[in-house]
């Protein structure tokens, strides 16, 4: 008899309230440990926040957030970060090179490896000495992606990756959100643009003022 | 007009106090450009004005007693202890928005005032005696005050305005000590470069208060020169210490265990 598969994130009653604010309001949800699954919902909904619970950049109020079956409040939070990697709304570029980033995020990293993760975000080695000044949004997005690659995530968080970019380049980053969930990393990508849940996502979850109002694959 | 002034100063350069009341002409000026322009500071200017004066006067009657060769050092220490603890208390006025400053000014304060007077009394600079420990921890606690209230702003804006990239580096797994370097760097090296600019400046610019009270109560210049000196260099090194320590304090309690960046608002600043 096949086992069930474990979710790899699965919110229990989470509830988070800011200053009194209820920015949550008991999410039950689960996500695959596959393929991409978008968390959609207008502004102020609450979907950037549930991402956020997945690397406890937030920690819930009341609830549980467990990660492959483990509870995320008993994993240590450093190592729970370079397991699940993050992509932010607007591209976040430390000062210097992109080399320079990628070397934040993993010291010492061998050319051959950055020169990897940059492949993996579309983007060549000849960027490798770019600086973010340098860059178009799409492409400061992309050493973005790269940079969080480098460390080797197991997953992908992605919040609202494309808000900030043309339409040309919203369509190379959600290609390459797709060819990660299709080569093995799950991708959880909040967006409020429902056509592009259409186009790249396996699965959606559905949310309006902090509550969970549709799950559908 | 003539009269008054030749009357206001003694032949050593002391202040007599028919001087002092001719310097209230300076008061009225203020008072009077405020009304003039419509600064609506003039109740201000003269509370501020007669606060200081009663505070100074309470001030040297109390250090009269203190600084009394005849009476024992820990006098002086407690006056010290005294002017940390309000310092702290100005520093958290000054700087509402910034959590938990007033232990960390009076830690930083501390740390500063041991540093800098252990090694000045510590290396025989100054005789260990009521009359020098009073006088430099006020000047070193003064100019601490500033650095404080400085770094500790800088510190609130940079974390708060660089959010993003703070939250970016935890995301890669970075602990807290680690991302926040760069910020809580930045915010020392404004809090100190107005003190190194200061110190470079002095003598050609200004005239520092310890030289310029020395030389007016009748102190060969040269000898005057040489305490600013050592008070400049009191001064850098408290500023230094004090700033470092507000830094990792403040920075410590605007992270969490768990490496998340508290909620702060620009307030703080």
């Amino acid at each position: 008899m096949p086992q069930p598969e474990v979710d790899l994130f699965r919110f229990e009653d989470v509830r988070l309230e800011v200053d009194g604010a209820t920015i949550l309001d008991g999410v039950d949800a689960g996500v695959p440990d596959r393929g991409l699954t978008a968390l959609v919902g207008p502004s102020g909904s609450g979907k950037s926040t549930l991402l956020r619970l997945c690397n406890r950049l937030e920690v819930p109020t009341s609830g549980r957030v467990r990660f492959r079956g483990d509870d995320l409040a008993s994993l240590d939070a450093l190592a729970l970060r370079r397991r699940v990697g993050m992509v932010f709304q607007r591209p976040t570029l430390f000062p210097g090179t992109v080399a320079e980033n990628l070397e934040v995020a993993l010291p010492g990293v061998a050319p051959a490896d950055a020169a990897d993760a940059l492949e993996r975000a579309g983007l060549d080695r000849a960027f490798l000495d770019r600086t973010g000044d340098d860059l178009s949004g799409g492409e400061a997005q992309r050493a973005c992606l790269a940079r969080t690659l480098v460390t080797g995530p197991e997953v992908l968080l992605m919040d609202e990756p494309t808000s900030a970019l043309d339409e040309a380049n919203t369509l190379v980053l959600e290609r390459l959100g797709r060819q990660l969930a299709d080569g093995g990393v799950p991708v959880l990508w909040v967006t409020h643009d429902l056509g592009q849940v259409d186009r790249i996502a396996d699965r959606r979850i559905q949310l309006a003022d902090g509550r969970v109002v549709g799950d559908e694959r | 007009m003539t009269a008054v002034l030749l009357g206001a100063s003694g032949a050593s350069g002391d202040v007599t106090w028919v001087g002092l009341a001719a310097s209230l002409v300076l008061v009225a000026v203020a008072v009077a450009l405020s009304l003039w322009r419509g600064y609506g500071l003039e109740w201000d200017i003269v509370w501020a004005s007669l606060r200081a004066i009663v505070q100074l006067l309470a001030v040297g009657v109390a250090l009269t007693v203190i600084i009394d060769p005849d009476s024992p050092l820990v006098l002086s220490l407690a006056w010290v202890v005294f002017m940390v603890v309000f310092a702290a208390v100005v520093i958290r006025g000054r700087a509402p928005g910034v959590p938990g400053l007033f232990a960390i000014a009076v830690a930083a304060i501390s740390a500063a005032a041991a540093v800098s007077l252990g090694v000045i009394f510590g290396l025989g600079v100054f005789p260990a005696e009521g009359r020098t420990i009073v006088p430099l921890a006020g000047m070193m606690i003064g100019n601490s005050m500033t650095a404080t209230v400085v770094a500790s702003r800088r510190v609130v804006g940079e974390l708060t305005d660089k959010r993003d990239e703070v939250e970016a580096r935890l995301a890669l797994g970075q602990p807290w000590t680690v991302a926040s370097r760069p910020y809580t760097r930045s915010a020392v090296r404004t809090a100190l470069i107005s003190q190194i600019e200061t110190t470079k400046a002095v003598g050609l610019v200004f005239l520092p208060g310890a030289m310029t009270g020395l030389i007016l109560a009748g102190v060969d210049p040269v000898d005057a020169v040489l305490v600013q000196a050592a008070v400049m260099y009191l001064i850098l090194g408290s500023a230094a210490t004090t700033v470092t320590v507000v830094s990792i304090g403040l920075t410590r309690k605007l992270f969490t265990s768990d490496h998340r960046l508290v909620r702060l608002t620009r307030e703080g600043s």
